[in-house]
């Protein structure tokens, strides 16, 4: 069995159904003014699954994410998560859902009037009202786990692309989330940093054991991390499968984004790299 | 079909319609301005709720807004205190004995110039700030990241900063009142061959605690304008660099404006209705 199949295989212990779906997106619309960007998506995750949502830029990816987090209110169609209809939830209901969400968003997003200690705080401090000592601790343990020890006292201006990326990382998987969304978590970064940000991600899916969305235009990153791969175009999803399955599709569009090729990195290997990830395999 | 000027192509050529269009356009966005701080007034007032987490935050917005606007305000209100001692002298003089100046410069401070002079030039320093900070984590995400932590931007950046300016800038006004009034009381001593005597009895003279209680509400009044109005600014913001640029400038002329037009609802209604029955 392939290190993949074998992740698959062993993921969706803990919440809710075993292997059942925890995110369903049925038939959204979004449209900004007369620009049409999601034009009836239909996509399920499963429990402890990691789905790629891979396409072109623009093509409305990172829409498609904030819908289902509820950072935007579709126009026509439903996300339901674990069960229950975002657009019906109240605000409270939705906070409540949120909190086992941790997102990464595509710049980072990290508070730069706050250290980089207080970013990975902020939600422990909100949420569970962790402070003193044992904040510091948690907040050291999952800057640890990012392979970033010993930073939370620098702004995020004094941090690299790649830091940052590791720090909204930490911030994300904070609260020990259920579900993680990365926005285009390799986007601006170098492609040995891209290579360990990959790595990190891997690492983290068999660490937390969490569900994950990844929305990307990058190949390699979409093979490395993905489960399943979606790939959308001009506001669909045209296919969903493995990376052989879009290899082998007749659909002209994912004939189109493959053409583009697809190498792996040079040197790229699952093992643990310069962040210092081995302790976590 | 009709000939015609008024064919929605050819209105829209002729010249008088690009300033019809404009000035529609600026109506539109100050009223929608306008309605969103309404919006997020009541969704403020509805976080006061849980004020008590949000003290920190509220101390800290306080140390910013106010601390750190009292120079701007010391400046401001000392050379306004000895313009209006000159030019108040200037005008009285031959008409009206010059124990008045006293109860003129304390008068016109109080009541009007203390509140509307340290609102404006706080209001020009902190919407702007207020406004391009909340932009700049608009267009980066921040505010959308909190949002997906299940933290309410409202309570965590808006209601802090909106109950800060509504204690500080009344606060700030006292300030600004003593300073303007010192300014006064040197000017007139050092120039204008008024002894300290006369001028505090000219003060005593006419004394109506109403007058600086008025003030103190209208100052209330501008630091809730301005502190919602650089939030409303900052959260509409759209667009990068160029889009936080536009937020500040905004919240500034709508700061302005709405401070000079409630200052005179405000005048009317205290001292021409509650004070003035």
């Amino acid at each position: 069995m392939t290190e993949k199949s074998d992740r698959s295989a062993t993921a969706g212990s803990g919440r809710g159904t075993a292997g059942g779906p925890v995110i369903e997106v049925r038939d959204l619309w979004k449209s900004f003014g007369d620009q049409e960007v999601l034009r009836g998506i239909n996509l399920t995750v499963k429990d402890g699954e990691t789905m790629v949502v891979l396409g072109p830029s623009g093509c409305g990816k990172s829409v498609l994410l904030k819908h289902v987090i509820g950072l935007m209110k579709p126009d026509r169609g439903a996300i339901v998560v674990e069960g229950k209809e975002l657009t019906e939830l109240d605000e409270l209901e939705l906070k409540e859902l949120r909190m086992r969400f941790g997102m990464v968003f595509q710049g980072a997003a990290l508070f730069d009037s706050m250290t980089v200690g207080e970013n990975v705080g902020l939600p422990l401090k909100e949420h569970r009202g962790t402070i003193g000592d044992e904040l510091a601790d948690l907040v050291e343990t999952k800057l640890r786990m990012v392979g970033l020890a010993g930073v939370s006292h620098l702004r995020p201006s004094e941090l690299s692309g790649g830091m940052k990326k590791r720090v909204a990382l930490a911030r994300a998987i904070a609260l020990d989330p259920d579900i993680v969304l990365y926005d285009e978590p390799t986007t601006g970064l170098d492609p040995i940093m891209a290579e360990q940000i990959n790595q990190l991600i891997r690492m983290l899916q068999r660490k937390i054991n969490a569900t994950s969305i990844v929305v990307t235009h990058d190949l390699h990153s979409a093979n490395f991390t993905g489960d399943k791969i979606a790939l959308m175009h001009e506001g669909k999803i045209k296919l969903v499968g493995t990376m052989d399955d879009l290899r082998h599709s007749d659909n002209e569009a994912v004939r189109t984004f493959i053409a583009r090729g697809y190498t792996p990195p040079p040197g790229s290997t699952v093992d643990a790299g310069p962040v210092g990830l081995a302790e976590f395999d | 079909m009709r000939n015609s000027s008024i064919a929605p192509g050819r209105a829209a050529n002729h010249p008088g319609a690009a300033l019809f269009g404009t000035i529609g356009r600026v109506a539109i966005d100050l009223v929608t301005e306008v309605g969103f701080a309404s919006v997020l007034l009541w969704r403020s007032i509805l976080a006061l709720r849980k004020i008590g987490r949000s003290m920190p935050l509220v101390v800290e917005q306080a140390r910013r807004i106010g601390v750190e606007s009292l120079p701007l305000v010391i400046m401001t209100s000392v050379f306004t205190g000895a313009v209006t001692a000159v030019q108040a002298a200037y005008q009285l003089k031959d008409f009206v004995p010059k124990i008045y100046l006293g109860t003129a410069i304390y008068k016109s401070v109080v009541i009007e110039l203390g509140p509307v002079l340290t609102a404006l030039v706080v209001g020009g320093r902190v919407s702007a700030s207020i406004a391009a900070e909340l932009g700049t984590m608009r267009v980066t995400e921040q505010i959308d990241a909190m949002d997906a932590m299940g933290i309410d931007p409202v309570r965590y950046l808006t209601m802090p900063r909106i109950v800060a300016a509504l204690v500080m800038l009344p606060v700030l006004t006292v300030f600004a009142d003593i300073l303007a009034i010192g300014g006064g009381f040197f000017v007139s001593n050092a120039s204008l061959d008024l002894s300290p005597k006369i001028f505090i009895a000219g003060m005593k003279m006419h004394f109506l605690a109403r007058d600086v209680l008025g003030g103190l509400i209208k100052a209330f009044a501008f630091g809730g304008i301005i502190s919602l109005m650089g939030c409303a600014a900052g959260l509409r913001t759209r667009g990068g660099a160029v889009g936080v640029g536009g937020a500040a400038t905004r919240a500034v002329v709508t700061s302005c404006v709405l401070i000079l037009v409630s200052d005179y609802v405000l005048a009317v209604l205290l001292f021409s209705i509650i004070f003035g029955a």
